[in-house]
């Protein structure tokens, strides 16, 4: 197993190598990084020759990158293009911890919802909850995310103008003035609910899906048909025989999905104004700060190489028959 | 004889067997086959005892046209994008035009304000169907370059396997690595945007990857089968191998995949123009009302409604088709009705 991990790291430097390489040469290459900045009244041309030297932008394309990766890897990517003074890995080491926290509780919420959706669906399959569970998904699965966290905001935005119950708030990660300890708590969760809820909304779709099917395959299976013969109960034969190994397959979907996540929340993010990566890399989007875009995108693409590691040591971790030699 | 009457596999069809190759012929004589089928199918035969391939297409077809799920989508998009390519005809105000008197309505029959007006009293029935005609355009790029991109990819490293297949794989494999929709706003960020054709053209050089896959995954267990082995025999080269005999059977992913990315392209057009990175002002773009109607949501509700409720109705018929599609092009699937 150790062997394995260790190989499987040392697989994904290249994969991250040719990544950064890709990355570099569609952000900065393609263009003029200084484009937005050299029609900017604000920007002299003094800044902008300074910013030249400071990021070696007169080198050939080799140089950039070689000074870039340095910058990267012994500086934590260095200062954004635009404010010299800051860096990048500080305004990162802000934002990621509340991506995180979103995403983790709307997989959480997501799984338990989408995992009882599925083995109900499966257990009473071709049932009336069955097609409804399906069709929901088909709805889940055709809906833009930007429109539900919209259709969202509107509707507990009237709730509270109507009855003035606060139940979510809409925007921002937490009010003026939170509190300290617990109240802080509760409050950044109000903040929190109603993004997850979009975010859940649209996995348990796919959870759902998913779960059904690996579930009716468990169900038909020799195993389950001994365990009834057996005597158990039906909810022992369901809940303990089959929903374990139909589980298996799950890891792997939950795994990449929490890795895309974090690059993939940037839409629900910026509707709800949460200080997540999403609205800092759009802001730096506009702003055409190339250096904090590649950073960025270093960031989520390490981020799913990582979580497809998790899921290959995951998998083999709960299936004993696979094996890695 | 009484097998014959099963739609599902009375008849095995001939594909891949194109004009210079050996061909096979079934079994039974093509007559008596021919004599049994029942009502409403009509099986061309030519060439004495040589079925030819639209038989394939014929099942596929009756089988189609019995999802009725499918059957309502197919109507249901047929009238709205029928809309959107008639959208001069059929929506009653132009896209720009203002209507002062009713600015800020919300939904009403009077005058025609099917969808409410803006502040600037903009019709939004009317700009909902011509952003609906912006989105086929995107759509019908997106599903052209990128199905052929992936056509491509995946059939050259299924079919030569070895390194091209790793190299082609490999590059695949990173470009799943890089986040979707991160990798677009970069794109569309960099390069410039605002004219639809450009927008399509950055999302179908995102698209292919799945669909390489797919292909790949056929084209491997494809150039073992006996009949290429035969056309290698009989002196065709690998470009008509590939094209001419293997790729006919692997149609129908080709075709589901293709009919998906349809809605996943309408789906992530929406998603960019709403952060404004996708489709600008002048051009008419259904994520873009959103948008537009983002600020004044609480008050105006019909402005982020219905051009949501028309992408959701949009996809939702595709995804139903695409399903109906796979239950008939596949016949091995079990049919599992959604």
């Amino acid at each position: 197993m150790v062997t394995y991990i260790v190989r499987r790291l040392l697989y994904s430097i290249p994969v991250l190598f040719t990544a950064s390489v890709l990355i570099f040469v569609s952000v900065t290459a393609v263009g003029d990084p200084l484009a937005a900045l050299r029609q900017n009244p604000l920007f002299s041309t003094q800044t902008i020759h300074n910013i030249q030297e400071r990021k070696h932008l007169n080198d050939p394309l080799p140089t950039q990158y070689a000074y870039w990766i340095k910058d990267a890897l012994t500086n934590k990517f260095g200062s954004p293009l635009l404010q010299p003074g800051t860096k990048i890995w500080d305004d990162l080491k802000r934002v990621i911890p509340h991506t995180l926290q979103l995403v983790t509780l709307s997989e959480i919420f997501a799984l338990i919802v989408g995992i009882s959706i599925g083995v109900y669906s499966a257990v009473r399959q071709y049932s009336i909850f069955d097609y409804a569970a399906t069709t929901f998904s088909f709805l889940g699965f055709a809906m833009p995310v930007f429109w539900l966290a919209l259709m969202l905001q509107i509707l507990f935005t009237n709730i509270f103008l109507k009855w003035h119950v606060r139940i979510f708030y809409t925007s921002g990660l937490n009010s003026q003035d939170p509190g300290g300890g617990i109240h802080f708590w509760i409050d950044r969760l109000q903040h929190l609910a109603i993004p997850a809820m979009t975010l859940t909304l649209l996995s348990i779709a796919q959870y759902g899906r998913f779960m059904r099917a690996s579930m009716l395959e468990v169900i038909n299976s020799d195993y389950v048909r001994t365990a009834r013969a057996k005597g158990l109960p039906e909810r022992t034969v369901t809940l303990k025989h089959a929903l374990r190994n139909a589980l298996i397959p799950l890891v792997t979907v939950t795994a990449l999905n929490f890795g895309g996540l974090i690059g993939g929340a940037v839409i629900t993010e910026s509707i709800f104004q949460l200080d997540g990566m999403g609205p800092y890399f759009l802001n730096n989007l506009l702003s055409q700060d190339a250096y904090v875009v590649m950073a960025w995108l270093m960031v989520t693409a390490t981020a799913v190489v990582f979580f497809n590691l998790v899921a290959d040591v995951l998998y083999g971790y709960i299936d004993p028959r696979i094996r890695y030699d | 004889m009484t097998e014959t009457r099963e739609p599902d596999r009375d008849v095995i069809p001939v594909v891949g067997a194109g004009p210079d190759s050996a061909t096979i012929s079934p079994a039974t004589p093509a007559a008596a086959v021919v004599a049994d089928l029942p009502d409403g199918i009509d099986l061309v035969h030519e060439h004495g005892l040589e079925l030819k391939s639209r038989s394939q297409w014929a099942y596929a077809r009756r089988r189609f046209f019995r999802h009725r799920l499918a059957m309502v989508s197919l109507l249901v998009l047929s009238i709205i994008l029928l809309a959107g390519a008639f959208a001069n005809f059929i929506a009653p105000y132009s896209f720009a035009a203002q209507d002062f008197a009713h600015s800020g309505q919300a939904p009403t029959l009077k005058a025609h304000h099917f969808f409410g007006t803006d502040v600037l009293g903009r019709d939004y029935f009317s700009r909902v169907i011509y952003g609906i005609r912006t989105s086929e355009k995107v759509a019908l790029i997106v599903t052209l370059v990128s199905t052929i991109i992936g056509t491509l990819v995946g059939a050259v490293a299924g079919y030569y396997s070895g390194w091209v297949d790793n190299l082609l794989m490999r590059f695949t494999d990173l470009i799943l690595t890089l986040p979707g929709l991160a990798v677009l706003l970069t794109a569309a960020a960099f390069l410039g945007t605002g004219n639809p054709i450009r927008v399509a053209f950055i999302l179908a050089f995102l698209f292919w990857t799945g669909l390489a896959r797919i292909v790949r995954g056929s084209f491997l267990s494809l150039r073992e089968k006996e009949y290429v082995e035969a056309a290698k025999a009989a002196g065709s080269g690998d470009l008509r191998i590939m094209f001419r005999h293997m790729l006919p059977n692997a149609v129908g992913p080709i075709v589901v995949n293709a009919t998906l990315i349809v809605g996943i392209a309408i789906l992530t057009e929406a998603a960019l123009s709403f952060l404004g990175f996708g489709i600008q002002p002048p051009n008419p773009s259904l994520g873009k009302l959103i948008n537009d109607g983002q600020d004044v949501s609480s008050s105006m509700w019909w402005l982020v409604t219905f051009p949501g409720l028309t992408i959701v109705l949009i996809v939702l018929c595709i995804n139903f088709i695409g399903d109906g599609l796979r239950d008939a092009l596949d016949p091995t699937q079990r049919r599992t009705r959604a």
